[in-house]
């Protein structure tokens, strides 16, 4: 068994920061699920501490205009718009 | 073609370009954008969805003169390994109709199997296609993390994934790699290796002299029959002069928790994209929606009447599969306060370890082997009921996205009339090595 218990109110909490709603069927579904990958997870308490991979270097480039998508085609697939503009719900 | 269900989307895209793939058709896998032409990620999600430009590969396809014949079937946003996750129903086996062809590919290594497209593309993040290369019985190769230029592949875990090739023989598969590989501006991660590559030239089977290590560890926990096959693959090799050894590497013991921890992190913040506002569905057009009917109060398109956050969270509860909901749950669950430490710091350690253990190996070996996967083909219907059981299939192929390096799988046999791949990995950016050994294994 996990020591990271996981219940009903558990995954409810993680559905709401993750932003998904979830049915009631599907909270104690995922619920059991996830205690028994939780705990196979936990075996990375083993992994002893690792010095990563240290020559990573940042790529970039220069910040100029370019040829870009038109207003029309990043729109074209948005469910809902407005004078040009995605229309979405009410932030708060 | 509709009997094995390989494509979500057919439609033929010719090329007047006269290139290396002038005459040859390929299927594409639903997660790579082509202008104009639908892109599902074999998600409700994006059953709509127009992509306004085409990926790098896409484009290189077309410069080569390839016809592209369709959009292949995969597991929604490539999480699974057996194409039954789709929204469009799952990929049938065309070796045994009633096994799944594998995945999340599976509609890519069907396609070519069956003969429905001559070469494909698929996307590799833990296994994606080698597994079904293996089911099905076809060549699959998975690049060099930074070989091929992932612009335009719809993201699920970027640190993990490469577009590859699947095709009949070994060296189709390496003349594909040929056109797509190579630095692109648009994508930061490429390399230049692979610039003016040639590993079509180095399917010439000729192994005199090469190392193949055997990683025992992912012998050990194979099925019998795969493992038979696998060991005469390997004699083959040794007879046709080169040299077998056995390596172990002690860290592939914890590869399948740290794949998924780092996995299902990565999708968590990759998909929080889906918001029903730029594209893919809306709370309120949602087909399907809530079981329990919260959805159809919700009468105003894009729900503007309630709040953002409401509006998000039905519209993918409807748009999303139940396994794209556990992945992103458990990602966001191993990134939350309190957890982070314990998983996914935890698990960049196992991924920091388990490439010193393979840049160890590949100084002992030029290649290392095992077999692609552990198990012969599921039947249909099999696998979905036990989340943790399918993810430990990926056993064998997740420890080569966690290391960056490139794999093949090759046919290698059969067994029961079921197909079984040998999987040969190479060092970084060693493609020509794994293209000869396993030019040199292909029956």
């Amino acid at each position: 068994m996990s020591d990271s218990p996981v219940d009903a109110d558990e995954v409810r909490h993680v559905a709401e920061l993750a932003r998904i709603d979830l049915d009631r069927e599907e909270v104690e579904a995922f619920a059991s699920q996830f205690a028994d990958i939780l705990a196979y997870f936990d075996a990375l308490d083993e992994v002893p501490e690792v010095e990563q991979e240290a020559d990573l270097v940042n790529v970039m480039r220069p910040d100029e205009v370019r040829e870009c998508l038109s207003q029309e085609e990043a729109l074209a697939n948005a469910p809902e718009t407005e004078d040009g503009y995605f229309k979405g719900p009410r932030v708060s | 073609m509709a009997e094995l269900n390989a494509f979500i989307t057919e439609e033929t895209v010719e090329s007047d370009a006269d290139g290396p793939l002038s005459g040859k058709t390929i299927a594409v896998k639903d997660n790579i954008s082509t202008e104009g032409l639908r892109t599902t990620c074999g998600s409700a999600m994006l059953e709509e969805y127009v992509p306004p430009y085409d990926a790098t590969v896409v484009t290189r396809l077309k410069e080569s003169g390839a016809t592209i014949v369709g959009k292949t079937n995969m597991d929604e946003f490539g999480m699974g390994g057996t194409t039954e996750t789709s929204a469009y129903g799952p990929t049938k086996n065309p070796v045994d109709h009633s096994r799944v062809p594998g995945g999340s590919s599976g509609g890519s290594a069907a396609a070519v199997a069956a003969g429905d497209a001559d070469l494909a593309l698929g996307t590799d993040t833990g296994g994606s296609v080698r597994n079904p290369a293996a089911f099905c019985g076809v060549v699959g190769i998975k690049p060099t993390y930074g070989l091929v230029s992932r612009y335009g592949l719809v993201a699920y875990a970027n640190s993990l994934e490469q577009i590859g090739p699947l095709a009949p023989t070994v060296r189709e598969a390496a003349e594909l790699l040929d056109v797509i590989a190579g630095p692109d501006d648009s994508d930061s991660t490429t390399r230049e290796e692979g610039a003016d590559s040639n590993y079509a030239a180095a399917a010439d089977g000729d192994v005199d002299g090469l190392t193949v290590g055997v990683v025992t560890d992912l012998v050990e926990g194979a099925d019998d029959r795969v493992v038979e096959v696998f060991e005469d693959a390997v004699a083959d090799l040794e007879s046709e002069g080169a040299t077998v050894r056995e390596v172990s590497l002690d860290s592939l013991e914890h590869a399948v928790q740290a794949y998924y921890v780092i996995a299902m992190s990565e999708a968590s913040s990759n998909l929080a994209r889906y918001d029903g506002v730029r594209y893919g569905v809306s709370a309120s057009s949602a087909s399907g929606g809530s079981e329990d009917g919260r959805s159809e109060s919700s009468g105003v398109s894009g729900g503007f009447e309630g709040n953002w956050n409401d509006s998000f969270a039905r519209s993918r509860e409807a748009g999303f599969g139940p396994e794209v909901k556990r992945r992103v749950l458990l990602g966001t669950y191993a990134l939350s306060a309190g957890y982070h430490e314990k998983y996914y710091k935890k698990a960049q350690d196992a991924r920091a370890w388990i490439k010193r253990d393979f840049d160890e190996a590949l100084s002992e070996a030029d290649v290392l082997a095992s077999p692609t996967m552990p198990v012969l083909p599921p039947k249909l219907g099999e696998s979905l009921s036990d989340p943790l059981q399918l993810y430990l299939i990926d056993a064998n192929t997740v420890p080569v996205n966690l290391a960056n390096l490139p794999a093949i799988s090759v046919p290698a046999g059969e067994a029961d009339g079921l197909p079984v791949g040998l999987q040969l990995v190479g060092s970084k950016f060693g493609e020509a090595e794994i293209v000869r050994a396993a030019s040199a294994a292909e029956s």
